[in-house]
């Protein structure tokens, strides 16, 4: 067993974990933060993205273990303070940037670190960075547009 | 997942301390380990992770050598390797984004998969790999799929490569899993041309010395129309059968010369 404290959406969270949880169960299982969804389970999908110290990281591909001191941010840290949707979820709203909505938490976490680092990307930058988010409903055209109206406004 | 207890060292010396326990195995960044070892394709007790090592992180340029950190992701040393611009598209074309957060060079080196792009940056480069223990020439150092100079319990603490005055990688990626079908590194120094190709071979990452010696002589597409790459040794398999990734060699490499021009 190993202890393991981190910031997990602004609050304090602590553990005694064994080695292999993985930190999307440990969000899920012992924080119960089940917006971080676990897809494939083999790295491929994508629902399960978080932020890591504001980096994009798959949660199913890194041990609890290692995010000892870390920044976490899950899909419930993402709404404005007051409850209300961020504009990226907004915009995924509107433009009905989803089908089932299961890959939509790792969708919106991917386009969160996407406009940091690119506030005005291009339709290709777009697609190229969601290269390892996916949507299994193949709702992409409406993600994308989403994604292009969350930049713009 | 078998279970197993995780170590946090947080120099290179606990690490290499703690990997003397021989059920242990180091953990890089994960993103083949975890994989494995979720399909239960592995069984170490006890993994010694490397991410929390001040000591293995950094990029540094230094009389035309570009120095990393064995512990560095690739988006790190895509966003930090300019100094070198073909390695840092390398790694920003390894995966997708959320891999090369945590994916690191000295991991992808030590595990040595043949369609890795690490590999042949290393090799065409002629990069100088640091471990707790001594430096290994990339010549030395890559030994056939998976296989590698490194003993047990020995740590990539960083990678030195000497900046060529020119360079391309082209990478033929395979539709499905993204990685390389086949991917060609080609270097080009003031002592001589450096072709590396990653895979393509059952052995893993190789120097192509015909066509390093055609481009040495005469650096151009055409030095290269006269050769062909024998398909004996080369991966057959449902993506591309060994004739076909034999010929994208030549095809790669002499995209990487136009490239360069």
């Amino acid at each position: 067993m190993a202890k393991v404290s981190m910031s997990v959406n602004g609050k304090p969270a602590e553990a005694e974990v064994e080695g292999r949880l993985l930190l999307s169960h440990f969000l899920r299982d012992n924080l119960g933060l089940t917006g971080t969804h676990i897809g494939c389970d083999t790295s491929q999908c994508g629902t399960c993205v978080v932020h890591v110290d504001g980096k994009v990281v798959k949660s199913c591909t890194m041990f609890a273990a290692e995010a000892e001191g870390k920044e976490v941010t899950t899909i419930e840290g993402m709404a404005n303070p007051d409850g209300s949707l961020s504009k990226i979820q907004a915009a995924f709203q509107t433009h009905h940037g989803l089908q089932c909505g299961f890959c939509t938490p790792g969708m919106v976490m991917s386009t969160v670190a996407l406009l940091k680092q690119n506030p005005d990307p291009s339709e290709t930058e777009i697609r190229d960075y969601l290269e390892g988010n996916i949507c299994r409903c193949t709702g992409y055209h409406n993600i994308v547009k989403a994604i292009q109206s969350a930049a713009a406004s | 997942m078998y279970a197993f207890e995780i170590e946090r060292p947080t120099t290179v010396a606990q690490a290499v301390e703690a990997l003397k326990n021989e059920v242990a195995q180091e953990l890089g960044g994960g993103q083949t380990l975890i994989p494995t070892l979720k399909q239960r394709l592995a069984a170490p007790e006890v993994l010694v992770s490397l991410s929390g090592i001040a000591e293995m992180q950094g990029i540094s340029v230094s009389e035309g050598t570009i120095l990393i950190g064995g512990g560095v992701t690739h988006d790190d040393v895509a966003i930090g390797a300019m100094a070198y611009p073909t390695l840092a598209a390398l790694a920003g074309g390894i995966g997708d984004p959320a891999v090369r957060n945590r994916g690191t060079l000295g991991g992808s080196l030590a595990n040595n998969d043949p369609s890795a792009c690490y590999p042949a940056a290393a090799l065409a480069s002629g990069a100088t790999i640091t471990t707790n223990a001594r430096e290994i020439q990339a010549d030395d150092y890559f030994q056939g799929m998976f296989e590698t100079a490194l003993d047990d319990g020995e740590i990539v603490v960083a990678v030195s490569f000497p900046i060529p005055e020119g360079a391309s990688y082209q990478k033929f990626v395979q539709p499905a899993s993204r990685f390389a079908l086949v991917g060609v590194f080609v270097a080009k120094y003031a002592d001589g041309v450096r072709v590396a190709v990653t895979g393509a071979a059952e052995e893993g990452v190789f120097r192509w010395r015909e066509a390093e010696a055609a481009l040495s002589a005469d650096f151009s597409a055409a030095a290269l129309e006269g050769l062909s790459h024998p398909a004996e040794g080369m991966i057959g398999d449902m993506h591309g059968s060994a004739e076909y990734r034999a010929h994208l060699i030549k095809v790669l490499a002499s995209r990487a010369v136009v490239d360069m021009a």
